[in-house]
């Protein structure tokens, strides 16, 4: 049953329904009335009038991942809703609001023995003037969530300003269609809002997150190439470079964005780019030039399913191999993963703050799923990690960009600073930069770029470590969040232990060894077919005790259910 | 700038590096280097405020002969990388260094569109019509009957027009230099560097190790016969019409550059962040 | 490329003297850079034939800079602007350098050198209106006719080498 705590909604349709439109309808009304919540969607392949279904999931506190099922699913229409297989999972409890002109009803739905009240929702926007049917699935499901009126026609009001008063009240007029019809069939007790603490709060996708925690890090500079699922990204920073100060230059192709940004860095401004896989595989050639040149720049991949084009508009956490191992020769350089849509600022900001002290290139490894989530989540801290680059100082000496030094990081002359003119370089070269094939040379400059990054203070950001228990569950980037909620289901049961890596790359095995200190069962859970990360922590840590694995490739999220049903099962 | 009454701030020896060039005697790249000195002295600009940027090849080889800053990046992204420097430092003077494989092969996408943004930069192409460091392999400005060992008896492909798909994509100032004579090209790279926008000049250079034919170029070159057009497509047809050595400026356009605004705003993200608030 | 004198004539003997130690400059710079190229080439041989001709002529331009006592020279051939078509008379051609090149071959370069040199000066002194020009052009003149009678003789030293003189059983090192 739906409770305050957790309640899960889901609007399908098609054609031009506007099923998504309602989706945040609901969750900006629901969060400003004291809801956190999640909200993601679920599309077919069309540009325009394809089938959708908005998902929305609210509770009394910040939530991270999908639930296991839908409270109320109401289908304007369900055409080719067949396609969205079981992502929307409903049960015997569920509340399926169905338009009985809408089509067959798919087998989530009828297999589920959910309680199905029809309602002729495209009938009734045809007796409003200007009337539209997601309004009315508005107006229904905030009669469960117990949103009145006047919530809703000031949501109204400010989102559709744009579109006129006409639209404005034929909205208004769908919304109370819906609370009506809702309060004459019995939907079921009205909930009411949970009264948060919290002074601030934001509503924001991953990739506006992203987008933030880049120019909170100093970015200054963006190429852009676009690509599903990051384009939000480039496309909220073009205007905001506007406001701040900066420059986007939108790229004839990934090979010319990524050169674009190591030129801009090589200048001096903090620079970073956004892609998916099929984008990054065409930059790793010029990361490993960023790499031997010691030229910090960030790129964000944000995963989708693959290989190859594979399916643009689904998470995925495949592409693990290519940010970790796949640059051409020994090539260290940073790899992180934001863990949620809040963690989205903090992981892109401290990317930047890494790449720029590191003179080294970050891939920070997002996903669909976080990045085009829209989630409510307390104003993040401002924290001061700003990109600061050692910059040398004008001297009259003969400048020696790659010196060894202890730390490994040599000061960067920046183009108009006198005397300290070098050729950057991606042939292996001597300490002043000049080309070499000498074997000291090549190996004291292969010591001192990995002696950089291993020798860094990376603290306890490195990962999240929570909880107590002889068990422990890793995972990483957008699985954390249902890691942690199955977690949360057995903690009555089963002491468990939550390890998720934020810093994927470089390996830290001290802390690492320290995390899993008396732990004597690991159950990783991730979403690659080829159990990506379970190779990667073999490779890398050592995991003593019994591990088992709980993998899956896309499209259909890792759910905090299955998770509770593997550590459950094992234990017993 | 320097006139008859003042000296040059610089002379060229000032912009030469004490690293002594792979290229074989007799390469035609030596005059473009001692072109390029030229040139930035007659221009007085301190070497540390010129970035000559390159992608990979003998003529990419070029930075590190130059006292100045350089970047050798990877094969056919040099325009690129000089995108990205020129719109963030605006002040400092770029020039993009690249020969025929390159820049018109693997490079051949980026160079559309550089000449389609009119970034303000000067691109110099060191053509010589072969691949020169990977032993011999034909380019994209090959003749069709050159025989090597990739395509034996010659491709039979027709050879690119660079100068021509220059001016088709945008290009502010389109030139001929030939490296023989090195003060003209160095006259031909000032009026590039000084004219606004993105500045294309490709230089003759002959391969004495690959292209030992291309010795006769010395006698096939000539001048331009009348002086540069404003009028793209008067220049395009002059090109695809002449015998491929007419030496000198061929066009000077007058599209703006494209330059924008990287000042700092005083960078309050606050505005940015209300966005957000619930 | 036709070697033809400064745009700005010449008006006085600070002016001759001027582009006269710029042709020796120069010739200087280039036979450095062309030793250095035979240095990274390994031909020990040509190493020493370009140094000694880069002292030579860096001889010829000392003398001329104490003709000239305390006058800069080099601003004032600057000032009187550069060789627009071709190059500096005595510039050897960059082109005709080759990584097994001998003897022979470089005092070719240095022959054609001094022969367009001497063609420079004697056209001044054919052209010129000015005694005192005229005067000392004709030094020049004979100056160079010296130096080109010097690499004649040298160059009996050196017979012309076979057509074998640049095979090299070693076919091209790719490098990138």
């Amino acid at each position: 049953m739906p409770d305050r705590d957790n309640v899960s909604i889901a609007i399908v349709g098609s054609g031009g329904a506007g099923a998504l439109t309602t989706g945040s309808f609901i969750l900006e009304a629901a969060c400003a009335a004291g809801w956190y919540g999640l909200l993601t969607r679920t599309v077919g392949p069309q540009i325009r009038g394809g089938e959708a279904a908005a998902l929305v999931r609210l509770a009394s506190h910040p939530i991270e991942c999908m639930p296991d099922r839908y409270d109320l699913l109401i289908g304007i229409d369900w055409l080719n809703a067949n396609r969205f297989g079981a992502e929307i999972e409903v049960g015997p409890d569920s509340l399926v609001i169905s338009d009985p002109r809408g089509g067959e009803l798919p087998a989530i739905v009828t297999r589920a023995g959910a309680r199905i009240v029809e309602v002729p929702i495209k009938e009734m926007a045809k007796t409003i003037p200007g009337g539209r049917p997601n309004m009315i699935a508005l107006g229904m499901a905030a009669a469960l969530l117990g949103l009145g009126e006047e919530t809703l026609s000031a949501l109204l009001a400010k989102r559709l300003a744009d579109k006129g008063q006409t639209a404005i009240d034929a909205s208004c007029a769908g919304v109370n269609a819906g609370l009506a019809a809702a309060a004459a069939r019995e939907f079921g007790k009205p909930l009411s809002p949970p009264k948060t603490r919290a002074a601030k709060r934001w509503l924001v996708s991953g990739n506006e997150a992203t987008g933030l925690g880049a120019l909170r890090g100093g970015i200054r500079f963006a190429a852009a190439y676009p690509i599903t699922p990051a384009s939000e990204i480039l496309e909220w920073l073009a205007p905001s470079f506007s406001k701040v100060g900066g420059v986007l230059l939108q790229a004839e192709d990934e090979l010319a964005a990524i050169n674009m940004i190591i030129g801009a860095s090589f200048g001096g401004t903090p620079s970073l780019t956004a892609t998916s896989g099929p984008g990054l595989s065409l930059m790793i050639e010029a990361l490993g030039l960023a790499t031997a040149a010691e030229i910090p720049v960030v790129v964000v991949d944000v995963m989708r399913a693959g290989p190859s084009t594979g399916i643009p508009t689904k998470s995925e956490q495949a592409d693990l191999n290519i940010a970790v191992y796949g640059f051409h020769g020994d090539a260290p350089h940073l790899v992180l993963a934001p863990q949620s849509v809040a963690d989205c600022l903090f992981t892109t900001q401290w990317a930047v703050h890494l790449a720029e002290a590191l003179q080294a290139p970050a891939i920070v490894l997002s996903d669909q799923f976080i990045g085009q989530t829209v989630a409510a989540i307390e104003r993040p801290a401002d924290i001061a990690f700003i990109g600061q680059r050692t910059k040398a100082a004008e001297n009259s000496g003969t400048y020696k960009r790659y010196a060894v030094t202890g730390s490994g990081i040599s000061p960067m002359a920046i183009p108009g600073l006198r005397g300290g003119q070098y050729t950057a370089d991606g042939l292996t070269h001597n300490e002043r930069g000049t080309p070499t094939s000498n074997e000291d040379d090549h190996r004291v400059q292969l010591d001192k770029r990995c002696a950089k990054l291993d020798q860094f203070a990376y603290g306890d950001h490195w990962a999240t470590v929570e909880g107590n228990g002889d068990f422990a569950v890793i995972a990483w980037g957008s699985l954390t969040g249902a890691a942690r909620e199955a977690i949360a289901r057995v903690h009555d049961r089963i002491g468990v232990r939550l390890v998720a890596p934020r810093l994927l790359l470089p390996i830290q095995p001290e802390r690492f060894a320290a995390a899993l200190e008396g732990v004597k069962h690991i159950l990783v859970v991730e979403q690659s077919h080829g159990a990506q990360f379970h190779r990667y922590l073999r490779a890398h840590y050592d995991m003593a005790g019994d591990v088992r694995v709980l993998n899956r490739p896309g499209p259909l999220p890792i759910r905090p259910s299955e998770i509770e049903q593997a550590i459950m099962e094992w234990r017993s | 700038m320097a006139t008859i009454e003042t000296p040059l701030a610089y002379k060229p020896a000032d912009y030469k590096s004490d690293i002594n060039a792979i290229w074989c005697p007799g390469c035609g790249d030596y005059h473009v280097l001692m072109s390029f000195t030229r040139a930035f002295a007659e221009l007085g600009l301190a070497p540390e405020q010129i970035v000559v940027v390159s992608g990979i090849g003998c003529s990419s080889r070029i930075p590190a002969y130059t006292n100045c800053y350089g970047f050798h990046g990877v094969h056919g992204r040099s325009l690129a990388l000089a995108a990205g420097l020129k719109v963030t430092r605006p002040e400092l003077t770029v020039v993009v260094a690249s020969g025929d494989g390159d820049g018109y092969s693997i490079g051949g996408n980026h160079f559309l569109h550089a000449c389609r943004r009119n970034i303000d930069m000067t691109y110099v192409v060191m053509d010589n019509r072969v691949y020169g460091m990977t032993k011999g392999q034909p380019s994209p400005t090959t003749e069709p009957d050159f025989d090597t060992a990739l395509s034996p008896g010659g491709t039979g492909l027709s050879p690119f027009h660079p100068l021509v798909i220059a001016l088709a994509s945008g290009a502010n100032f389109v030139a001929r230099a030939f490296s023989g004579a090195p003060n003209e090209t160095a006259s031909i790279l000032v009026e590039a560097m000084r004219h606004p926008g993105f500045s294309f000049v490709e230089i003759l250079s002959p391969c004495v190790t690959f292209r030992p034919d291309e010795r006769e170029w010395k006698s096939l070159v000539h001048p331009a016969p009348v002086a540069a057009t404003g009028d793209p497509a008067k220049a395009a047809r002059r090109i695809m019409t002449d015998d491929g050595f007419n030496i000198g400026i061929l066009y000077r356009g007058e599209r703006r550059p494209y330059q924008p605004r990287m000042e700092d705003r005083n960078s309050d993200l606050a505005e940015l962040e209300k966005d957000f608030e619930l | 490329m036709s070697k033809t004198p400064s745009e700005r004539p010449i008006a006085s003997i600070t002016d001759l003297l001027a582009l006269a130690h710029q042709i020796e400059a120069d010739a200087v710079q280039r036979y450095i850079e062309l030793a250095d190229q035979m240095e990274t080439h390994n031909n020990r041989e040509l190493v020493d034939v370009f140094r000694d001709l880069a002292r030579a002529e860096g001889i010829h331009a000392k003398e001329i800079r104490k003709m000239a006592g305390d006058v800069d020279l080099p601003a004032l051939a600057q000032r009187l602007g550069r060789w627009k078509k071709g190059d500096s008379p005595e510039q050897a051609d960059l082109s005709a350098a080759h990584y097994l090149m001998t003897p022979w071959h470089a005092l070719q370069l240095a022959l054609t050198g001094e022969q367009q040199a001497l063609a420079f000066f004697t056209s001044i002194l054919d052209t010129t209106k000015d005694a005192k020009i005229k005067e000392m052009a004709a030094e020049f003149v004979e100056e160079e006719a010296e130096h080109v009678n010097l690499v004649h003789r040298l160059l009996r030293k050196y017979p012309k080498p076979p057509d074998s003189w640049s095979d090299d059983d070693d076919a091209p090192t790719p490098q990138g």
